[in-house]
């Protein structure tokens, strides 16, 4: 099972010619647009989502009614009828739902590319809107169970009744594999979210700016499920983030530097669960990141050394650093000492990370955010600007289905 | 040390999910009558952790279901302290058991303390009646 991971050998016969894949090259972001995010926002996701859509429209130098698809995933609370009616839009010729949560986060972008570049619609708005700190809460489980659909993964009826609820024991539980297969440190991992802060601390928007960490607070932060700390978790967050994908060619006429989409790419690899991977041969890993990362590279033809600014998807401090093993920017099982000192994720270092503040310290827009900055990493408009970025990474949930992108100026 | 229930709680029962899913039925319906059952391919002999209604190896639909020795190994664990669901007491270990015969189940500790996890620890399995109607797989020391 798995072969070809567990060999780290990609198989590239039974792949598309990378001169068909039409997404590569002609498709771009053109229009990002957030909310303020907040831990109340007083509002309902409707409202929030209508704030960022507008933003992005704005941003991009586009008008709401030029909008004619959208895209998103599931578990949000919002119904595309919903936001068609509160923004005024005559007709939708596209719309798409993802499956496989933070999974889908990039997969969004390829979905809405795949729209516009096969003539299916002009502009197609990607969008997330959550009350996540005030409303329903994913990490916990009597709000979680209520509102997830049961036949997502029905292998639930397994794992809840023993107390095996909520990702951050899920996650748990291959993190722990990974810390005791490779003599991963609870000091090592704190350098993730500490570098994290750093970031944060530059980016005015950021849920924890102004409130800065330090090693030392990391480790005397709260044990939630053993092995992971308090700050080793996402910070629950009220807000939207939106964006608008077309064609390159469309997007010379529009008011920013495009954000060209190099290469994006899904992975659903065999015994994928919500986070409960146990199945398979080795489970110290991400298995979909990797695969992820070398659909990427191989249409994107260029490889992690050609990468110069990463945000990775990180629910968990663990989630990034074993992303940094499977996408190639260290061995495997050497993601502990590659991240100690913080140096290497810095904005200076060999592959600078999470520059917003990332999942743990900008926001948990599932992923959206992530997306954003990577855009704005193309730009030269981030807070945290890495020099002269030519290629921007951008991956989604791990230890679910998952994706990503490469974006480039 | 297995988990502690709050008596006023319900602990959420697998039969929520088994009506969509009706292949993990015979492994509820053993774990009744406190055996701990795998499901096999009849065709090829590979096993179908969690059940499912075709095998991934050789796409035969006829399977078998057969008792597990219900001894294993710790493969991983985690330990809650603060608790996802009303139900359960913290502080309370969960376990990732890989059996014997190969497949890993996920499970609770019946006699061991967080602090004496190991991986690799050997266990066997034990059955516990936590509700009036739910009766659960957990793991204890291998005697």
């Amino acid at each position: 099972m798995l072969q070809e991971y567990v060999d780290r050998k990609y198989r590239r016969d039974n792949k598309p010619p990378v001169e068909a894949n039409l997404i590569k090259n002609r498709t771009a972001i053109v229009g990002i647009g957030q909310t303020s995010y907040t831990k109340n926002s007083g509002r309902d996701e409707l409202d929030l989502a209508c704030e960022a859509i507008r933003n992005a429209v704005d941003d991009a130098g586009l008008k709401i009614s030029d909008i004619d698809g959208f895209d998103t995933f599931i578990l949000d609370r919002l119904a595309l009828p919903m936001l068609v009616n509160a923004l005024g839009i005559p007709d939708v010729a596209f719309s798409g739902e993802v499956s496989g949560g933070g999974g889908a986060g990039c997969a969004v972008a390829m979905h809405a590319a795949a729209a516009v570049v096969t003539g299916q619609a002009n502009y197609v708005c990607v969008y997330r809107s959550l009350n996540e700190a005030s409303g329903h809460r994913y990490g916990r489980g009597d709000d979680f169970i209520e509102y997830m659909p049961v036949a997502l993964t029905p292998n639930y009826a397994y794992t809840w009744p023993l107390g095996f609820v909520t990702p951050l024991g899920w996650a748990g539980v291959w993190g722990k594999r990974w810390m005791y297969e490779f003599g991963i440190t609870r000091e090592q991992i704190g350098w993730w979210p500490v570098v994290l802060r750093e970031y944060a601390q530059n980016n005015p928007d950021a849920m924890f700016y102004g409130r800065p960490m330090t090693h030392q607070d990391y480790m005397e932060s709260p044990m939630i499920v053993d092995p992971l700390k308090l700050h080793d978790c996402c910070v629950n967050t009220d807000g939207a983030a939106a964006y608008i994908v077309t064609t390159v060619e469309r997007a010379r006429d529009l008011r920013q530097k495009p954000a060209i989409i190099l290469a994006a790419s899904q992975s659903c690899p065999i015994e994928q669960e919500i986070q409960t991977v146990y199945q398979r041969p080795i489970i110290s890993g991400l298995v979909e990141t990797w695969y992820v990362g070398q659909e990427l590279y191989r249409v994107g033809e260029c490889g992690p050394d050609d990468i110069d600014v990463a945000q990775l998807y990180d629910p968990y401090s663990i989630g990034g650093i074993i992303q940094l093993e499977e996408l190639g920017f260290c061995e495997r099982g050497e993601g502990g000492k590659f991240i100690e000192g913080g140096d290497n994720i810095r904005i200076d270092g060999k592959i600078p990370c999470n520059t917003a503040g990332g999942l743990l310290s900008e926001a948990y827009l599932h992923g959206y955010n992530l997306v954003i900055e990577g855009v704005r990493q193309i730009r030269g408009t981030s807070y945290n600007q890495v020099k002269d970025v030519e290629l921007s990474l951008v991956t989604a949930g791990p230890g679910v289905q998952s994706s990503g992108i490469i974006l480039r100026g | 040390m297995t988990v502690k229930y709050n008596a006023d709680k319900r602990i959420p029962h697998p039969a929520k999910w088994a009506v969509l899913y009706r292949s993990s039925t015979p492994f509820w319906d053993g774990v009744k009558e406190k055996k701990l059952m795998l499901q096999r391919c009849k065709q090829c002999g590979t096993w179908l952790n969690p059940p499912r209604p075709m095998c991934p190896k050789c796409h035969s639909t006829e399977s078998e279901w057969v008792a597990s020795s219900g001894k294993g190994k710790i493969y991983s664990w985690v330990t809650y302290n603060e608790a996802p669901d009303p139900a359960f007491k913290t502080p309370y270990a969960v376990v990732l058991i890989e059996l014997e015969e190969g497949p890993r189940l996920v499970s609770n500790l019946a006699d061991i303390t967080p602090e004496d996890i190991r991986i690799g620890m050997p266990v066997e399995v034990t059955f516990e009646d936590v509700a009036e109607d739910l009766t659960l797989p957990k793991f204890k020391k291998a005697g």
